[in-house]
């Protein structure tokens, strides 16, 4: 399952005024397999996130997309790139339907015109490329839509615009069981279409349920990337509060608290 | 529909591709009331309420001479509320609409007067200031990106220094401009700035009334309705010949573009409204359009010696405007993103749009559209006096989108709405000075129906939150 390497982050540093988030992060991406980012709160895994999007700019630390140096100076750039951000609160607008949601900022058409027609066929068959069924219609307003509905739209949107890599963040904090399911499995086939998944999450039990692979981040440093098959869920989470777990993570956490 | 010949795949959503029936599609409605999804419901129910039970008082009422002349008098503000569904739609507040359509009529008439002297009807200092203001709107404008803002603007201050001649379509074409020029100064205070657009307009509001009265002095009035253009637009029919072309052109366009748009979704298998239900609707409107053509071109005069018949230019201006505003909300991509940052402007925002941009020209919408208005209501009454846009103009615009659906709280609201909460006031206002009900009376009756309408929107919005 080692895809390759599709984004990939040396020495990422940040800093908020005094306050040092990352300490030189090395992460990596690769296509065709889902990465769990995980870490107590105040790790850095929402700032690492928010660096790769480009809404908060590195102090330091250098970004290859596909194996090309690149800049991410912003939104815009890391939409250009094909990276597709899912955030927690979502993103979508409730008084609009599924189709405009998923073609937002981005609609076709003529001119200043919209071409109806092409977006609700091109949306309706990303829906049922990804297997969802259970939306009745891709002409309902999002407001009438359950929260694993809302998710489900929102991850589509990302595959729509053929993004090569997806960073969700925490998809099924707000969810149900059963709906949980529904978004692991959609972040499954994700993966599965080839694209670099990243998913943020607090849950070992979804993590361990789709992830390749584990990133720990330990108060800023990354403190270990490992194969999920490797490791057990108690390591994880050793190495998520304490930052070493026998011979993996950092060699002297205690050095990490600043 | 089993003869599909779909991929499988897009067959799971096979619900879009199987038309509705049409009682699936009743039902649907229905459920999207309980839901909260009012809508201009309400508005045509009380609609219908009003003129019944003013039917009943008044034997004046639904006269064909006081149809028509409700019709005019209520346009004006009805036309205001069309632009602030725009403001409204980004849960924003244009409380400075009403003088600022005065502004715009204080120049327009004033250049009439003066016969396109606008510096002598200023004077130099506030000539200067008046185009010093121009200058900055316009590159505000380019500023904010809004390219119309900034034409209209320039063109304006163009035609104010040149100190054209008077000419009527001149002179609404500078009302339209400063209306622009009003809207861009405003947006660019609320969407640049970052000021809270009550407290914006708030200030404008007071800052336009003095405008008004230093353009036309204390106890000053411009008279507008010598000039044959600028009086027929509010008290103008169009011949009978015309209205019935009126009438076709209605009606034919309605079902080319309906029909037209209903039948190319069948073909494509697209998500379809029920063919019996979209067949319903244009026959209505068809049925209703020859109904009124026939009831206004008959002769409706009260004086046996005078003839008058034909439909009012405000009905076709109204109509016009309608459908390009509908037309921009709804098949644009600007529409789009206008309710995109009314339903989630940090969603907008992610999505790549500029959302201050939207937000600065929906105030450039609303004044414009204002202008229009204030074009509109001047020449009803033939003169612009300095309580031009004062008095309750503002509450009845405001009042007219709210009640006709609009939400206050944004992301919901059409053209449409305005132009039926539009007609539900002016029945109100003209209802009960048939009844010889004094102004007070008038002020506290749609005073109390925009707090209806407010509270009927506030609570379906809780009720769509909660479901």
């Amino acid at each position: 399952m080692s895809g390759e390497p599709i984004l990939e982050l040396t020495g990422v540093r940040k800093g908020f005024g005094p306050v040092r988030v990352l300490h030189d992060v090395d992460f990596t991406v690769r296509a065709g397999e889902v990465t769990a980012l995980v870490g107590d709160n105040g790790a850095g895994k929402s700032t690492l996130v928010k660096c790769v999007a480009g809404i908060h700019p590195m102090d330091a630390g250098t970004v290859r997309f596909a194996g090309e140096p690149v800049r991410v100076a912003g939104p815009r750039d890391a939409a250009r790139l094909g990276i597709e951000i899912v955030y927690q609160d979502l993103a979508l607008a409730d008084n609009l339907d599924i189709v405009a949601n998923m073609f937002l900022g981005r609609e076709r058409g003529p001119g200043g015109l919209l071409d109806e027609a092409a977006m609700e066929r091109a949306a309706r068959e990303t829906l049922a490329s990804l297997g969802v069924r259970t939306v009745r219609s891709v002409r309902t307003p999002v407001s009438a839509l359950s929260g694993g509905q809302r998710q489900t739209v929102a991850i589509a949107k990302a595959v729509l615009w053929d993004s090569r890599v997806v960073l969700l963040d925490e998809p099924t904090a707000a969810l149900g069981v059963a709906q949980t399911w529904q978004v692991l499995d959609l972040v499954r086939r994700l993966a599965d279409q080839g694209l670099g998944v990243v998913l943020i999450s607090h849950n070992m039990a979804d993590v361990f349920a789709v992830a390749d692979r584990i990133a720990v981040l330990y108060l800023g440093r990354m403190a270990a990337e490992v194969a999920t098959r490797e490791v057990t869920q108690t390591q994880v989470v050793e190495l998520i509060t304490a930052g070493r777990s026998g011979e993996l993570g950092l060699a002297r956490p205690e050095t990490a608290v600043v | 529909m089993s003869t599909r010949t779909e991929s499988p795949a897009a067959a799971d959503f096979g619900i879009d591709t199987t038309s509705r029936s049409t009682g699936e599609a009743v039902r649907d409605y229905l459920a999207r009331l309980r839901a909260g999804d009012l809508g201009s419901l309400p508005a045509v129910l009380g609609l219908v309420a009003l003129v019944v039970v003013f039917r009943v008082l008044s034997d004046g009422f639904l006269t064909l001479d006081n149809t028509a002349n409700l019709l005019a008098q209520g346009a004006g503000k009805m036309i205001i509320a069309m632009g602030l569904v725009f403001v409204l739609l980004l849960g924003e507040i244009d409380l400075s609409a009403g003088t600022a359509s005065g502004v715009c009529a204080a120049v327009m008439a004033m250049h009439y007067v003066r016969a396109g002297n606008l510096l002598g009807g200023m004077g130099t200092t506030v000539f200067l200031v008046f185009a010093c203001g121009l200058a900055v709107a316009a590159l505000l404008a380019v500023f904010l990106r809004i390219w119309a803002g900034a034409a209209l603007s320039l063109l304006t201050l163009v035609l104010a220094v040149v100190g054209a001649p008077a000419n009527p379509w001149l002179e609404m074409l500078l009302a339209l401009g400063v209306g622009a020029a009003i809207g861009v100064i405003t947006g660019f205070l609320v969407s640049t700035i970052g000021m809270p657009s009550f407290v914006v307009t708030l200030a404008l509001f007071i800052t336009w009334q003095g405008v008004i009265l230093r353009f036309i002095g204390e106890g000053g009035v411009f008279g507008i309705g010598t000039d044959p253009v600028l009086f027929a637009v509010a008290n103008g029919n169009m011949s009978v010949l015309g209205s019935w072309l009126l009438c076709a052109v209605v009606i034919c366009g309605y079902a080319l573009v309906v029909l037209g748009e209903h039948l190319s979704r069948l073909r494509r298998e697209l998500v379809t409204t029920p063919t019996p239900l979209v067949v319903t609707k244009t026959v209505c409107v068809a049925v209703a359009s020859i109904a009124a053509t026939y009831a206004l071109t008959r002769n409706r005069s009260t004086n046996e010696y005078a003839d008058i018949r034909g439909v009012p230019y405000v009905v076709p201006i109204v109509l016009v405007l309608l459908a390009v505003g509908t037309y921009a909300l709804n098949r644009t991509r600007y529409g789009r993103h206008v309710y995109a940052v009314g339903g989630n402007a940090e969603a907008a925002r992610r999505a790549g749009i500029n959302v201050s941009r939207i937000r600065a020209s929906v105030f450039v919408v609303g004044s414009s559209t204002a202008a229009l208005g204030a074009i509109v209501y001047s020449s009803k009454v033939g003169s612009v006096d300095p309580q031009a846009g004062g008095l309750n103009t503002l509450l009845f615009a405001v009042g007219a989108a709210v009640i006709g659906g609009t939400s206050l709280f944004g992301g919901r609201g059409k053209v449409l709405h305005a132009v039926v909460g539009g007609l539900a006031l002016a029945v109100v206002e003209n209802g009960l000075g048939l009844l010889k009900q004094p102004a007070a009376m008038v002020n506290i009756v749609t005073g109390l129906v925009l707090l209806l309408a407010a509270t009927v929107d506030a609570l379906s919005r809780r009720r769509a939150a909660r479901g």
